[in-house]
């Protein structure tokens, strides 16, 4: 029961929204107590799947592999816990961040349904339909793009819509070739009927056309460019919950049916994901270098910070597939590890960059570097918040960031890929100049002059900065509890057997007709 | 469309198309309809209105904003799985109420699927009816401009 909540809670939310069409105020109030509610929701999840093991349920009491199967595991639980407090901090944002006009064409009722739609895609059992909440997220988020309709969302727009189009397409083609192939689409099931296909070489051919869809999703290297593209055309609340989500999504989606479902020729895929992790990471860093704009930079830098959790992926993978089948190796556990710790450090901190970057546009009215200036003297308080979240970014020792490459690395060694291991590093460094090149700029040097008019009710603006930035210093300080948590997260995502259990009992003993 | 003959039909066709939209709706759990088809019914009955008398006529008709509709169905449809989750079953399980009113001879059965049928209606005749005089609208307001 506790599973369908994630989905019901937003999704009937936002349904209510759309029933008090006009009555902007109440929507967005009622949006901040949706989404606290989805925080308690997946506290107690994730509480639960911590105690328990993996929650199932079979909407309309069809049991699996035939009804629709939902299922948090520990990583599908804490994901749903980021999107909430993603949602919440976002919903507050808007409440001063978005315009009357906006507000009053449904900017509530979207939030809402692409949290329901991203939710779901974290706790979906089945290929089928992950695809559908994939759908919905591109409808929501395409609307939350275009809203207002001026001419640089609209060329953003096209492009976002254009290649997310294209990785629907390979994906709901993928999806079609598996069911031809194995008659099922239900992941649990799927991962013990390709493992009896006679050729294994059958399975990654099934494989490669759901990993380009994913990558896509994930903006990985090379069709990535529809992120940077028009991430910084939609009003700064909306980029910031763009920024820290959707991406994710296709990460995750990767991670799942990498370890639980297409881990029949892992050397092969570990890689292929090692080398666009490799290339998403340069192509990212350096994009930003050439930017001008708060916004852009950080886009850029999301692209390259995908390449660290496919990096950490790709190590996983590259692990396994040296030691033989049956238990993961320390060195996988390490790496996932580290992907799933720096996927939870990086939508806390991307999304609270793209939050303060749209308070530095409501407090100045440009994002442009050239025109802003002497922040630190105008704004202290905003500076700081920046400062520790940029450099919590950048990895400065003892921040979380630090903490998620540390571990990243240390697997990379243990490893043996030096190659991938070196790259991170020095797009670490990068990472830091084009922090300091936004701090310079922005914030210190001679105040700009502005003639904007004084924004009101600055709370919602800090406050969810200020939470956000208490979560990221949280999981710096409590770094070694995150890590035990991305440890067991990574042991039982890298060792399937409790997730089959879950949805199919009684299917792997052995010996057991698959 | 400025035809006599069309309007006076449309005066006795929209009632009737109504009708038999809910009566579409009606049988839909054992039998071909339900509520995606009745819905469609439903908003070609006002879109034969639009037609004939302009689509400001049809928002009237329909009294309620379609945005309302169908933020009102979606949670007819989302609330109808909750009964049998709060019944410790799973969320969307379907829960039957069966009964012999007098003069019946048959048990009537009523469930929670028909409440996720009557969402989906309003849901659809919502949709639909928006997206047939959002059309008719930019026709208008295009044909203004030009």
């Amino acid at each position: 029961m506790l599973v369908t909540l994630p989905i019901l809670v937003p999704l009937v939310a936002s349904a209510a929204c759309l029933a008090l069409w006009g009555r902007a105020r109440v929507q967005q109030v009622f949006a901040v107590l949706t989404t606290v509610c989805m925080v308690g929701v997946a506290v107690a999840l994730l509480n639960r799947v911590w105690a328990d093991g993996p929650q199932t349920a079979a909407l309309g009491g069809w049991a699996a592999p035939f009804g629709i199967t939902l299922i948090a595991d520990l990583l599908g639980a804490v994901m749903v816990l980021l999107t909430a407090i993603v949602g919440l901090a976002v919903a507050v944002f808007s409440i001063g961040g978005t315009t009357p006009a906006r507000a009053a064409h449904g900017h509530a009722a979207l939030v809402l349904a692409m949290l329901g739609a991203i939710s779901g895609a974290f706790v979906s059992g089945d290929l089928f339909n992950i695809y559908v909440w994939f759908e919905l997220m591109l409808l929501s988020s395409f609307v939350l793009l275009t809203l207002g309709g001026e001419r640089a969302q609209l060329e953003g727009a096209i492009k976002y819509v254009t290649l997310n189009l294209l990785s629907s397409m390979v994906f709901l083609a993928g999806v079609g070739l598996v069911y031809a192939s194995t008659g099922t689409l239900n992941l649990a099931d799927l991962a013990l009927r390709l493992d009896a296909l006679d050729d294994p070489r059958r399975a990654t051919a099934l494989a490669a056309p759901l990993l380009v869809a994913f990558a896509i999703k994930a903006a990985a290297f090379p069709l990535f460019f529809w992120l940077p593209a028009s991430y910084h055309t939609p009003p700064p609340v909306v980029s910031a919950l763009f920024a820290g989500l959707l991406t994710k999504v296709g990460v995750y989606s990767l991670i799942r049916v990498t370890t639980l479902v297409f881990d029949q020729e892992r050397a092969l895929i570990a890689d292929a994901v090692l080398i666009t992790a490799g290339l998403t990471m340069l192509s990212g860093v350096l994009g930003a270098m050439s930017q001008n704009d708060v916004r852009r930079i950080l886009s850029f830098h999301i692209v390259s910070q995908i390449g660290y959790m496919l990096m950490g992926l790709g190590i996983a993978l590259h692990a396994t597939a040296r030691g033989d089948a049956g238990a993961p190796t320390e060195t996988a556990v390490l790496a996932l590890a580290g992907a799933v710790f720096y996927i939870i450090h990086h939508i806390v901190v991307k999304t609270n960059l793209f939050l303060i970057a749209g308070a530095i546009q409501a407090e100045r009215g440009t994002g442009d570097l050239d025109r802003l200036g002497g922040m630190v003297r105008t704004h202290p308080f905003l500076a700081g918040l920046f400062l520790f979240s940029a450099l919590s970014l950048a990895g400065i020792p003892v921040l979380s960031g630090f903490w998620a490459k540390v571990v990243l690395v240390r697997a990379g060694l243990e490893a043996g890929t030096y190659l991938i291991v070196g790259v991170s590093l020095a797009v670490s460094l990068l990472t830091l100049f084009s922090m300091m090149k936004i701090w310079t700029r922005a914030f210190w040097g001679e105040p700009a002059k502005t003639n904007v008019p004084p924004p009101g009710a600055a709370w919602t603006r800090l406050g969810p900065i200020v939470g956000l930035a208490s979560v990221t210093l949280a999981i710096a300080i409590g770094a070694p509890w995150v890590f035990d948590f991305a440890v067991r997260a990574a042991e039982t995502a890298l060792d399937p057997t409790a997730y089959i259990e879950a949805v199919l009992p009684g299917r792997m003993q052995p010996g057991g007709e698959p | 469309m400025n035809s006599v003959i069309f309007r006076s039909s449309t005066h006795v066709l929209l009632p009737f198309m109504l009708t038999l939209s809910v009566v579409v709706l009606l049988r839909g759990h054992n039998e071909p309809g339900g509520g995606f088809v009745g819905g469609l019914l439903a908003a070609s009955a006002f879109a034969l209105h639009a037609m004939a008398f302009g689509h400001r006529s049809a928002r009237e008709r329909l009294r309620v904003d379609p945005r309302v509709l169908i933020g009102v169905g979606l949670l007819i449809a989302s609330a109808s799985g909750l009964p049998a989750l709060v019944m410790g079953q799973e969320y969307l399980e379907g829960l039957w109420l069966s009964m012999t009113p007098p003069g019946f001879t048959e048990p009537l059965k009523i469930g929670t699927p028909l409440a996720f049928d009557i969402g989906v209606y309003l849901l659809v005749l919502g949709a639909a009816f928006l997206m047939i005089v959002s059309l008719e609208e930019y026709r208008h307001d295009a044909d203004a401009v030009g």
